[in-house]
C-alpha cells in the first residue's frame, strides 16, 4: 500500500512536470495561429487588406468588426524593413507581433504626433550593426526592434460608423511595406 | 516486474495530471494579472512582452492576436453583474459610462470569438454610434427581440460573450477598480 502511494506520488510530482512542459512547448507546436493561418492568404513583406470578420467566416476570433485591418507578415533575414501610413481621420494603430502572436509593440496616430505612422523594422542585431552616423539617427526615423525575424505587423483604422468603412480602408491602402533597398 | 509495474502506473498518473491540467487552463481562461471591474475582466499584460506562459499557450491555440497595450485594453464579460451567464434568448441592460478613451467599442462573440449572424447585421456598437443620455451615460439593450434605442441583438444564440476594448486609453496594467475606472454595469432583464 505504502509502496503504491510512493509511486502515485511520483507520477503526480512528474505529472507537473509534463504540464509546464507542454504548456511552454505548445506555441511552437500551433498550427493554427495567427501566423500560420495569415500565410495562406499574406504574402511576406507585402501589405494585405485582411475581409471583415463575418458570422460565417472567421480567420482570426475575436477581431473588431469596427476596424479595417491589413496585415504585413514580415521576414527580416534579408534585411531591415521599411514602414509607413498615412492615418486615417479617425483612430489608427499599428501593432507588432512576434511568430508567436506576442504584442511586443504599438503605436497610434496620435502617439506617432503626424499625419504619417513611418518607422524602420529590424532585429537586434541589424540595429547594432547599423552605422551610426548623426544624419541617420535623427528623431524622425523611429526604429523598432523585433524579437524575431518572422513576425506580423497588423494596421487598423476605425470606422466611427459603418458608412466610414471605406474611409478607413482607403487609409490603409496608403501602408508601405518593404526590404530596405 | 514490481519496477515495470509500478513505474507504468506513475507514468500514466504523470500523463493524465500533466496534459489534463494543461487542457483544463487552456480551455479556461487561466491569464495571470487580471483586471477585475464588475462583471469585466481584463488581461493588459496579455498586450505585452511580459505576457504569462499560459496566455501565449492560449493564444497559440486559439489564433487570435491579442491588443496591444499600446493600442488599447480589451475588458471581457461573460455574465452579468450577479455572476450569472449570459444567455442569449434573455435581455440584458448594459448600463453607466466607461474610463477614459478616445474610442471604445461594444462587440458581441459566441464562445469561439465568431461573430453572431442576425437580421440586422449589427455585431457592434462604437462610441460615436450610441444614443448618449445627456448627462453622458449611455445604455446599450441586449437581447433576441428588437428594442428601442440601442440595441445589440444576440440572434438568440445560447451563450456569449461581450468585449469592451478601450482605444488610446490610460488604463492599464496599474489599473484598479475604483472611480477612475467606471465600467458599464450588467443587469439581466426579462427572460422567455
Amino acid at each position: 500500500m505504502m509502496r503504491l502511494l510512493l509511486w502515485l506520488l511520483g507520477g503526480v510530482l512528474l505529472g507537473g512536470i509534463v504540464h509546464l512542459a507542454t504548456v511552454l512547448w505548445l506555441p511552437r507546436t500551433a498550427t493554427q495561429d495567427a501566423y500560420s493561418r495569415l500565410q495562406q492568404i499574406a504574402p511576406i513583406n507585402a501589405v494585405t487588406a485582411l475581409p471583415a470578420p463575418a458570422p460565417d467566416k472567421v480567420l482570426l476570433p475575436f477581431m473588431d468588426p469596427a476596424f479595417a485591418t491589413a496585415v504585413c507578415r514580415y521576414d527580416l533575414a534579408k534585411g531591415p524593413l521599411q514602414f509607413s501610413l498615412n492615418v486615417s481621420q479617425a483612430y489608427t494603430s499599428v501593432s507588432f507581433y512576434t511568430r508567436f502572436g506576442i504584442a511586443y509593440y504599438a503605436i497610434n496616430d496620435r502617439a506617432a504626433g503626424r499625419r504619417v505612422i513611418q518607422l524602420d523594422l529590424m532585429t537586434e542585431k541589424q540595429h547594432s550593426e547599423m552605422p551610426q552616423d548623426e544624419d541617420v539617427t535623427t528623431a524622425d526615423r523611429l526604429i523598432v526592434e523585433s524579437p524575431t525575424l518572422t513576425g506580423l505587423i497588423v494596421l487598423k483604422a476605425l470606422a466611427p460608423e459603418p458608412g466610414l468603412m471605406t474611409m478607413a480602408q482607403e487609409a490603409l491602402a496608403t501602408a508601405r511595406c518593404r526590404q530596405q533597398p | 516486474m514490481r519496477l515495470l509495474l509500478g513505474s507504468l502506473f506513475a507514468f500514466a498518473v504523470a500523463a493524465l495530471v500533466g496534459l489534463g491540467t494543461t487542457w483544463l487552463t487552456l480551455a479556461g481562461s487561466t491569464a495571470f494579472g487580471a483586471v477585475s471591474i464588475g462583471a469585466w475582466t481584463a488581461w493588459p499584460r496579455t498586450g505585452t512582452t511580459s505576457i504569462d506562459p499560459y496566455a501565449r499557450a492560449a493564444i497559440a491555440r486559439t489564433g487570435q492576436l491579442p491588443l496591444g497595450l499600446g493600442d488599447g485594453v480589451a475588458f471581457y464579460a461573460r455574465g452579468d453583474d450577479n455572476g450569472r451567464l449570459f444567455d442569449g434568448r434573455c435581455d440584458v441592460n448594459l448600463q453607466g459610462i466607461t474610463p477614459t478613451a478616445r474610442f471604445w467599442t461594444l462587440t458581441l462573440y459566441d464562445l469561439d470569438g465568431r461573430l453572431v449572424a442576425n437580421s440586422l447585421n449589427r455585431h457592434s456598437f462604437t462610441s460615436q454610434e450610441i444614443i448618449r443620455n445627456t448627462d453622458g451615460s449611455f445604455e446599450i439593450r441586449i437581447g433576441p427581440r428588437a428594442r428601442f434605442g440601442n440595441w445589440l441583438p444576440t440572434g438568440g444564440i445560447d451563450r456569449y460573450i461581450l468585449v469592451l476594448r478601450l482605444y488610446d486609453t490610460p488604463v492599464g496594467v496599474a489599473t484598479r477598480s475604483g472611480r477612475e475606472t467606471p465600467m458599464p454595469s450588467i443587469a439581466a432583464g426579462q427572460c422567455p
